[in-house]
């Protein structure tokens, strides 16, 4: 670079720095990430507190309890919402290390987990894989339909945020509300746990979790 | 302001750093720049422009010292100064005092460097080392078959600008093509003067390099 090319660029970023104070105003400082999920996790337990007074809770945990698989995959997606979703909004920030996005890895694995273990345990004793059968269709109908609204709240309260990894963000994003989603289903959908149930689970939370990846990425990417 | 009662509260804990006592002596520089300048981000969140002013050029020289040790080179080691100050105004707000300043403007300072240098690579894979192929050429200009009606210029002007980056495209549409001024540009697009300006001249190089002298 000659000398009179590195002049102009030390003048650019000095006139750079006129330009950015002279912009400045007072800003809000963001809430800290562990209060934004506490927010997140609230909103899923309000959601949640609404599907108990409206829908027979006894009956579900009657089902839950028939089969140790049935409510450890339930825990596995809850905690795979809740630790997700304090995730995310670690990775909202750009300080932040990119590691936040293993954190919800362990309630995957159990969700998962106790998922596969279901599948087994109707291959062995189908007999006990017959509860009330709801219709597939309608399980992926409310997981894309309840992640619609939870994803555009989830977007709302990134916005502010200046994410350094829009992608990772976007996807640790709908995974929460995909695993959010698939926890609340168990209050209006008695699901039978066999493979093609799971399949279309399965679609359900990689659709939901591609959508947020595609228009998620694009709206979380700061403007340089 | 709880923001300047800290910021005011780091400078009075600054003043007792740089006293000539013992225990201080063990902090080093960088610790205490790294205060001073969460002092003044502080302040800049609450809208002092003073602090504001002194922290970026204060922090100029440590951005230049990550892009080196990231791997930039040359004048692109300037693009990155511009680009994580610019970055630093929109992400100002995410800052949190209580946080290592040093930390936050490293990994900006970082990923952008990065940025840099993936799209200096895309840049240098589409050009190659070729002496014989530069031999053989014409001198730019005196190509029998170069365009010169106004068409053909459109059109080869309108793809290279279609090849820029978001950003720098929407910088040359509004400033250089509809001749907007800079207020009317940033009330459009959201994006401030200095982003504008720094796209705007971001575009125009790539611009010269890519057309050469083909127009």
């Amino acid at each position: 670079m000659s000398e009179n090319e590195s002049m102009n660029e030390h003048e650019n970023i000095d006139r750079l720095i006129d330009e950015l104070t002279g912009e400045l105003t007072p800003v809000h400082r963001l809430w800290s990430p562990w209060v934004r999920a506490g927010l997140w996790i609230g909103l899923l337990l309000a959601v949640a507190a609404y599907f108990s007074m409206t829908t027979d809770v006894a009956a579900m945990l009657h089902r839950l309890g028939a089969a140790a698989d049935m409510w450890l995959s339930v825990v596995g997606s809850a905690s795979t919402a809740i630790l997700a979703g304090i995730a995310v909004f670690q990775l909202s920030l750009p300080d932040r290390s990119p590691r936040w996005a293993l954190l919800p890895l362990p309630g995957a694995a159990l969700w998962i987990g106790a998922s596969g273990m279901g599948c087994l345990r109707v291959l062995i004793e189908p007999a006990s894989g017959h509860i009330a059968v709801a219709d597939p269709n309608d399980c992926f109908i409310f997981i894309v339909g309840m992640s619609i609204p939870l994803s555009i709240i989830m977007i709302l309260m990134l916005r502010r945020a200046y994410t350094l990894r829009p992608n990772l963000t976007a996807i640790v994003g709908g995974l929460a509300v995909a695993s959010a989603a698939a926890t609340l289903l168990n209050f209006v959908h008695p699901f039978n746990v066999t493979i093609s149930d799971l399949a279309v689970h399965a679609l359900a939370i990689t659709i939901v979790v591609s959508a947020n990846r595609l228009l998620g990425g694009n709206l979380l990417t700061p403007a340089k | 302001m709880p923001a300047q009662r800290r910021a005011g509260a780091r400078v009075v804990k600054l003043k007792a750093l740089s006293s000539p006592m013992p225990k201080d002596e063990a902090l080093d520089e960088r610790q205490i720049a790294d205060q001073r300048w969460s002092g003044w981000m502080a302040a800049a969140q609450s809208g002092d422009r003073a602090a504001y002013s002194s922290l970026l050029r204060e922090i100029v020289p440590t951005i230049q010292r990550i892009a080196r040790r990231q791997g930039v080179e040359g004048d692109h080691v300037d693009d990155v100064v511009q680009e994580v100050l610019t970055s630093i105004h929109k992400a100002r707000h995410t800052y949190d005092p209580a946080r290592s300043f040093t930390a936050w403007l490293t990994t900006i300072a970082q990923r952008r460097a990065i940025d840099i240098l993936r799209r200096t690579s895309r840049h240098s894979k589409r050009e190659r080392h070729a002496p014989l192929a530069y031999e053989s050429y014409a001198e730019p200009g005196q190509e029998p078959d170069r365009p010169r009606d106004e068409a053909d210029r459109a059109r080869i002007l309108g793809e290279a600008i279609g090849e820029l980056s978001e950003g720098q495209r929407e910088a040359v549409e509004h400033l250089a093509i509809r001749e907007l001024s800079l207020a009317e540009a940033s009330r459009l697009t959201g994006k401030s003067k200095g982003a504008l300006k720094v796209n705007l001249r971001r575009a125009m190089k790539s611009l010269r390099s890519r057309l050469g002298g083909k127009l």
